[in-house]
């Protein structure tokens, strides 16, 4: 298994080997799929779609849809605004969807199309009362967290309104989490009795039931009435500076909302932060059943501590969950010795270093626009006792005998995963469960017989 | 059936109604083959399933050669999406690279746009020649390389000059041709240009055969080359699954061709018979009946007794092997009814499988066959190129003085085509589909899901794009690219766990509980009364 990958350590200034990224459009689809009855359009040739499509029902084991361009090699030289409107008319007339959210690739990119001039020349084709709106995502620039938030922030640029009728809700921006993660932020939410607007949900369609009818647009997804209320709220919370900041700074320019960044509320530290500011923002007391909840998951660090304490673990991924899953593993006592993520920002190699600091671990490396090839050289030459990531990561799990737990984006080789959270003290718990019974199972797995636990 | 067709295109709007027909037809038996409108450009917005020139080239023909690293020249995603999600199996040969696992791009970044790849790409060989050191790398080219000018062809020469291996450049910018296709013919014409004729092996067996158009997708080559080799014959080059550079740069050795894709391979097919002289076949080994009818064909065109012989006593003990299994599959899918959707070859392999087992195909289609996949070679003379295709290079190509050999007389040649009608020629998939049986070009998803209301198939193959939408229409879908990362599906034993498969679809329980109880039992209170497991 990735017998080509030596020990010596070579620093590349070109080829990237074994990313931990992929590029801007898928991120944007499948923020576009968490608006209710909308059809996320790829503008560019019709390859990138094909496969973002592909890499997300990999990932959901759920049907995902979105149109495309379908550029040739005339529009790539001409322009692609008669493809544009082509499809606009095609979509409206056969799929019917009340939004389309158009994203762009490296091609409309390079030719540098001009989409809020196309958008606007095709408006007589867009039937009274639905809407097409447009984000920029360059696959050359940033990641796919990049074109997450990118339309996040195209969608409330072009459909939020203040009018000054305050709404009494907070706007959260959950970033680029699964929908389970989305479904356990409403139950905080609810729980708390706080009344929200969240964008994008992807609650409920791309984890939909199995009801004998395939649903075009199924029943979640943020509305798009409350997209536009959005301009109306007392507050945005920010989750994931990476996923979900330009959102909330451009609702603020626009609306006047004022906004917070938070980390994405996962692991003990980050949701103590989240419940906390939200009691703070909206005066609301933190009800009982979040507090029993906590201290189950206090409960259980306190349990199974002894199997984490100072083991070394490795984790690659998406920014905004990396930070929050570094910080937790730091509270589970193990040390996070390698941290990557694939998507470039300083910023993340200094939250992450300012937290090992005040831990007092020293010796990890922490690196953005990283990837898989490096990490696993450092593997090589420092073993880890724990590695978590996505799916790509069992490749270096099986070649250097690694316990593995699956986290983050794409999960292509599990089921079920995005019916769970690992976000709020109910997904630390799930984590804290996960965790353990990698390591467990490898203790099992290489005990003697002599050795071999009944209890654990 | 005509016009449940015109009731599904009724919808469409007038310019895409008038677009979309010409891409369906209803066979007839009592016409000749009507004419299919095929590999045209795709409509915008029509929901497609096409992909691009990219994943034609990189992803199909060349990315299964497993001792090359390579490289994709573009931003990340490309390289990103057809890492490790094609099942091309590959084992490492004795002491050989394998690079299946890896995933390599330059990815671009916004300075790379402005100012130009070149450096980039340049530097990333080199790093690539510092750490692994490969007999040979692929540079493949995206969408954006084409419009800002990189030129990447220059940069493979170069490197060839500076570190002595071989440097293929494909320009498959994902824009050009209509969808995977295109792809398909640029690395075809790379491979004639540059790699087979170059390799100096000799082979002192006699009956030498190369694969083409065959990808080993959950190990499909490995079971074909197992009845292949246990015959006899000796399989020089596979082009590409499971594929190595040394073998196919030796592909002329071979002295006959067998053609599983046609689609894919067909221009390397007809090239090397001009070339070097080679005749090549239409071979078929998915289904039992379609395997034992091409290894019979490749028997009569080597007319040796002895590989006769062999040829029976191998299928007579692979048939006998499996005979049990079979009748049993039979008895539990007889009667039911297909979709098929697949690329460019499958949609048609797969009828005589599903025939096999009793299962009858009542629509099929293919993303970006061309119309001799549909009709059958004859019509090329009348297929024009249009606009969208036409600068995808056609090679010309002359007789090799040095290697051409004379396989088969012209006499000979002619009198086999009587015997073995698949011999240089591909008949399509219309004429073995059965009377009133719907073929669909570019099938969309709006179709897609309108046929399956109307006709309500049982079962139905096509990708991962479809399946879940299909399945949750409670129809059974099982993935014909992927094979739902089972297989081999190919040869003897591959039909056996394609039918074993398709069983476990149809037959699981799952499919008893969709509609919960609370829907068809009376819920007043006082009148349930426990019924227990019915079925």
């Amino acid at each position: 298994m990735l017998d080509k990958t030596p020990k010596e350590l070579y620093e590349r200034k070109a080829l990237r080997i074994n990313p931990a990224k992929t590029c801007q459009p898928i991120g944007a689809m499948y923020a576009a799929l968490g608006i209710h009855k909308c059809l996320p359009h790829s503008h560019g040739s019709q390859g990138c779609c094909s496969y973002h499509r592909m890499q997300l029902t990999r990932h959901f084991k759920d049907p995902i849809m979105a149109s495309t361009s379908s550029f040739t090699e005339g529009s790539s030289v001409f322009g692609g605004g008669s493809n544009l409107k082509t499809a606009i008319k095609n979509v409206f007339s056969i799929y019917e969807p009340d939004m389309i959210a158009v994203h762009t690739t490296c091609l409309s990119e390079t030719i540098g199309d001009d989409l809020r001039t196309i958008i606007s020349q095709a408006e007589s084709e867009v039937p009274e009362g639905k809407y097409v709106i447009h984000a920029n995502t360059p696959s050359y620039v940033g990641s796919h967290i990049t074109g997450f938030s990118n339309m996040i922030k195209g969608a409330v640029t072009y459909l939020s309104q203040n009018t000054g009728e305050a709404n009494g809700k907070i706007n959260v921006l959950p970033g680029f989490i699964s929908p389970g993660d989305m479904r356990e932020i409403k139950r905080i939410l609810n729980v708390m009795d706080i009344p929200f607007i969240m964008l994008p949900d992807t609650s409920e369609v791309v984890d939909t039931p199995m009801t004998g009818t395939f649903e075009m647009y199924p029943k979640g997804g943020t509305k798009i009435k409350d997209i536009i209320d959005a301009g109306n709220s007392n507050y945005t919370l920010a989750l994931g500076k990476f996923s979900s900041e330009a959102g909330a700074v451009a609702l603020e320019k626009k609306c006047k909302v004022p906004m917070e960044v938070m980390n994405i509320p996962l692991g003990i530290e980050a949701v103590d932060k989240f419940i906390t500011e939200l009691s703070k923002i909206t005066g609301k007391e933190v009800p009982y059943e979040i507090e029993e909840e906590r201290g189950q998951l206090v409960d259980l660090m306190l349990d199974s501590h002894s199997y984490f304490f100072g083991k070394k673990v490795a984790v690659f991924g998406d920014p905004d969950t990396v930070i929050s899953l570094t910080e937790f593993i730091i509270s589970l006592g193990m040390i996070p010795k390698y941290v990557v993520t694939g998507t470039p920002g300083d910023s993340f190699d200094k939250e992450i270093g300012e937290m090992l600091e005040k831990a007092g671990i020293k010796d990890s490396i922490v690196k953005n626009a990283g990837d898989l090839f490096e990490l696993h050289q450092w593997i090589k030459n420092e073993p880890v006792d724990l590695l978590i990531g996505n799916t790509y990561g069992k490749y270096i799990a099986k070649a250097e005998d690694i316990p593995f737990v699956r986290f983050g984006f794409p999960i292509l080789d599990r089921f079920a995963h995005h019916y769970f959270p690992t976000t709020g003290y109910k997904g630390a718990i799930r984590l804290v469960e996960m965790i353990a019974n990698a390591i467990m199972d490898r203790i099992d797995r290489d005990a003697e017989d002599e050795d071999f636990e009944l209890v654990m | 059936m005509k016009k449940i067709v015109d009731k599904v295109l009724e919808k469409y709007p007038a310019k895409t109604f008038k677009t979309r027909k010409k891409h369906i037809i209803v066979k007839d038996d009592s016409y000749e083959i009507p004419q299919i409108e095929a590999n045209t450009r795709t409509i915008p917005g029509i929901i497609t399933n096409r992909g691009c020139c990219y994943a034609g080239c990189k992803g199909v023909v060349v990315g299964p050669i497993k001792d090359m690293v390579h490289i994709v020249h573009g931003p990340i995603g490309c390289s990103y999406y057809a890492w490790g999600t094609r099942r091309n199996k590959a084992k490492a040969e004795d002491g050989e690279d394998n690079f299946i696992q890896y995933c390599f791009s330059t990815d671009m970044q916004e300075s790379d746009i402005v100012f130009g790849g070149e450096k980039k790409l340049r530097q990333a060989i080199k790093e690539a020649m510092d750490l692994f050191n490969p007999k040979a790398i692929s540079i493949s080219a995206t969408c954006p390389v084409g419009l800002i000018g990189d030129d990447i062809n220059a940069v493979a020469a170069e490197a060839e000059k500076e570190y002595g291996i071989q440097v293929l450049a494909f320009n498959c910018e994902g824009y050009k041709g209509v969808s995977q296709s295109a792809g398909h013919h640029i690395a075809n014409n790379n491979f004639i240009k540059n790699v087979i004729g170059k390799g100096e092996r000799k082979y002192d067996k006699k009956w030498n055969i190369n694969l083409l158009g065959e990808y080993n997708i959950g190990g499909d080559t490995w079971e074909i080359e197992r009845i292949l080799k246990k015959i006899g014959y000796n399989v020089v080059a596979t082009l590409t699954g499971d594929g190595s550079i040394e073998n196919i740069r030796n592909a002329h050795k071979a002295n006959l061709n067998l053609v599983q894709c046609h689609r894919s391979i067909n221009y390397i097919a007809e090239m090397i018979e001009t070339k070097y002289g080679i005749p090549w076949v239409k071979v078929n080994f998915i289904g039992i009946d379609a395997t034992i009818q091409t290894l019979r064909d490749m028997a009569k065109i080597y007319d040796d007794p002895e590989l006769t012989k062999r040829t029976e006593e191998v299928i007579a003990e692979e048939v006998a092997a499996i005979e049990g299994e079979l009748v049993y599959l039979k008895q539990r899918l007889e009667g039911k009814t297909a979709f098929l959707y697949v690329g460019g070859s499958r949609s048609h392999h797969y009828q005589n499988l599903l025939a096999t087992f009793g299962v009858e195909t009542v629509l099929s289609g293919y993303e970006f066959a061309h119309r001799d996949d549909y009709e059958g070679r004859d019509v090329i003379p009348t297929i024009k190129p249009d606009a969208d295709s036409k600068n995808i290079e056609e090679l010309k190509v002359e007789k090799d003085e040095e290697n051409y050999r004379i396989i088969l007389s012209e006499e000979r040649y002619e009198k086999l085509k009587k015997d073995v009608p698949s011999l240089g020629n591909y008949a399509g998939l219309i004429k073995e589909s059965k009377n009133n049986n719907i073929i669909i070009d570019d099938l969309n998803h709006y179709e897609t899901e309108t046929f399956i209301k109307v006709l309500k198939p049982d079962m139905f193959f096509s990708g991962i794009k479809d399946k879940y939408a299909v399945q949750k229409m409670g129809v059974m879908s099982k993935q014909l690219h992927s094979y739902d990362y089972s297989g081999p599906y190919a040869g003897f034993k591959g039909a056996v766990i394609f039918a074993k498969d398709v069983l476990a679809g149809v037959y699981t329980p799952g499919w008893r509980y969709v509609t919960p109880p609370w829907k068809t039992e009376p819920l007043i209170e006082g009148t349930i009364e426990k019924e227990g497991a019915a079925c």
